[in-house]
């Protein structure tokens, strides 16, 4: 999914280039940052069948998707993980899997491998077993080491997903290092973004700019050292950069996600604006759903936008920002990013940096993922 | 990111195993697909890539593009030069010699 400082070069000239199947909301993870549904135990039910996967990924060929992600949840939790990249390779994408290591021994990456897996994007924590296990709430740090070894004596391209907040952010140095001796091809240092259990935990992960600064700081200096042995990636969030991030390229322009029941999303927190409804590819063609569903017409182009949008000299650069951000701060999906500073609900933003960083604020525990959600 | 690279004749260059590079028909052009990314590639970067196969020296790419596009024989060596260095600047290709 293109992430921050991910390149596009391509403009989907309408055509959904990045898939995303969410192959299942299961995961044996409890990340309290988790970009899963709160109520994933509910939305998660009735996941898609292989031969319903097998159609979509069909049918998103045929409408110009180049890219595919197989994520979650966790979806080596799927055994028909092997036989859906094997249809997705033979079909031409380009096949990407997001996973947490779980569950990748040695024989199902070598049958990924055969399937023709182009690459895998393993997600870690921290350079320190302890803080990582305890942030996912398993002991899976060595684990996840141990994957990253077997990927790279795969002979796949190595992603390393590093997600960031303020547990970790003082650690960006280490990570760095451990990134290098494990023979990273790609870092993602993932400013995580608040929504779903992030949001519900935003006053504990919200890291501070301080933090920002010094790890941009090690960022540079690692970019400098590392030259073209490691491609990092690194964006300040966008609570911290006064505009609001070019959120998927604009909604519906070149991303499609779909939920592990069939809902077509915009983007994969998408199913948080309840003012929408998300049909599935249960109801309806994914030609349909992309083309024509009212949902992912409802922002596209820029009739929709409201002030200060509609006249921003900066509307073309990035879409109003984030519609699911909008509905979640402001209450419609339709407002100005509140991430922008010239959102009239910007103060919004800048009252949960503050609480976050109150001194004298007693710290909450994290709510780790879990099926009944404390609300 | 890398310095600038200046290919020798007898030079082999080939794509990076970390990209897939292709024919698409959708787009009617050749893609550069990688982790996270895409690139639509115009007609003659598209021409130039197919030729990086480990197998083809630089030279011998030349003579071929030579035949295809018009304009001066150093004209097209030039071309080819410059973008096998930014193909290479980019991690697209790297080399055999």
């Amino acid at each position: 999914m293109p992430k921050a400082g991910s390149e596009s070069s391509l403009d989907g000239q309408g055509k959904p280039l990045w898939l995303v199947l969410e192959l299942t909301y299961r995961c044996p993870l409890k990340c309290p940052w988790c970009s899963n549904p709160v109520d994933f135990g509910r939305a998660g039910a009735n996941e898609l069948t292989t031969d319903e996967w097998m159609r979509v990924m069909a049918e998103g060929r045929k409408l110009g998707a180049l890219q595919l992600g197989f994520t979650g949840g966790e979806p080596m939790l799927r055994p028909d993980l092997e036989e859906l990249v094997a249809e997705a390779s033979r079909l031409g994408y380009y096949t990407n899997l997001i996973t947490s290591g779980v569950g990748l021994n040695d024989g199902r990456l070598a049958a990924l491998k055969r399937a023709g897996l182009n690459q895998i994007q393993l997600s870690i924590q921290s350079a320190d077993r302890a803080l990582t296990d305890s942030l996912v709430g398993a002991r899976c740090h060595d684990l996840k080491i141990d994957v990253a070894r077997k990927i790279k004596a795969q002979g796949f391209p190595m992603v390393l997903n590093v997600p960031l907040f303020r547990h970790n952010a003082d650690q960006v140095e280490e990570i760095l290092d451990m990134a290098e001796g494990l023979g990273v091809d790609y870092l993602e240092l993932a400013n995580i973004q608040y929504y779903n259990w992030a949001l519900l935990n935003r006053t504990e992960l919200l890291p501070t700019l301080e933090q920002m600064r010094l790890a941009e700081q090690a960022v540079v200096a690692a970019r400098a050292r590392l030259g073209e042995r490691m491609t990092i990636y690194f964006v300040i969030p966008d609570y911290f950069e006064q505009r609001p991030k070019a959120c998927m390229n604009g909604w519906g322009a070149i991303h499609l996600t779909i939920a592990p029941d069939g809902a077509a999303l915009p983007c994969q927190e998408a199913r948080q604006i309840t003012s929408l409804e998300f049909p599935t590819v249960r109801e309806h063609s994914l030609k349909w759903l992309w083309e024509e569903s009212p949902t992912f017409n409802t922002f596209r182009g820029d009739t929709w936008m409201k002030a200060p949008c509609r006249n921003c000299d900066e509307k073309e650069r990035d879409f109003g920002g984030c519609r699911c951000q909008a509905f979640l701060l402001t209450g419609d999906a339709a407002n100005t990013d509140p991430a922008c500073a010239r959102s009239e609900h910007h103060h919004l933003i800048e009252e949960a940096i503050a609480e976050s960083g109150r001194h004298g604020r007693t710290a909450q525990p994290l709510v780790m993922r879990q099926t009944c959600a404390a609300k | 990111m890398t310095e600038a690279l200046h290919f020798q004749p007898q030079d082999r260059p080939f794509i990076n195993p970390l990209y897939l590079f292709r024919w698409e028909e959708s787009q009617d052009s050749y893609v550069m697909l990688y982790p996270e990314g895409v690139v639509k590639l115009n007609e003659t970067a598209g021409a130039i890539l197919r030729h990086c196969d480990g197998e083809t020296a630089v030279s011998a790419m030349i003579e071929e593009l030579r035949q295809v596009y018009s304009g001066g024989d150093e004209q097209v060596a030039a071309g080819v030069h410059h973008f096998l260095k930014v193909a290479h600047a980019k991690g697209w290709i790297r080399i055999k010699s």
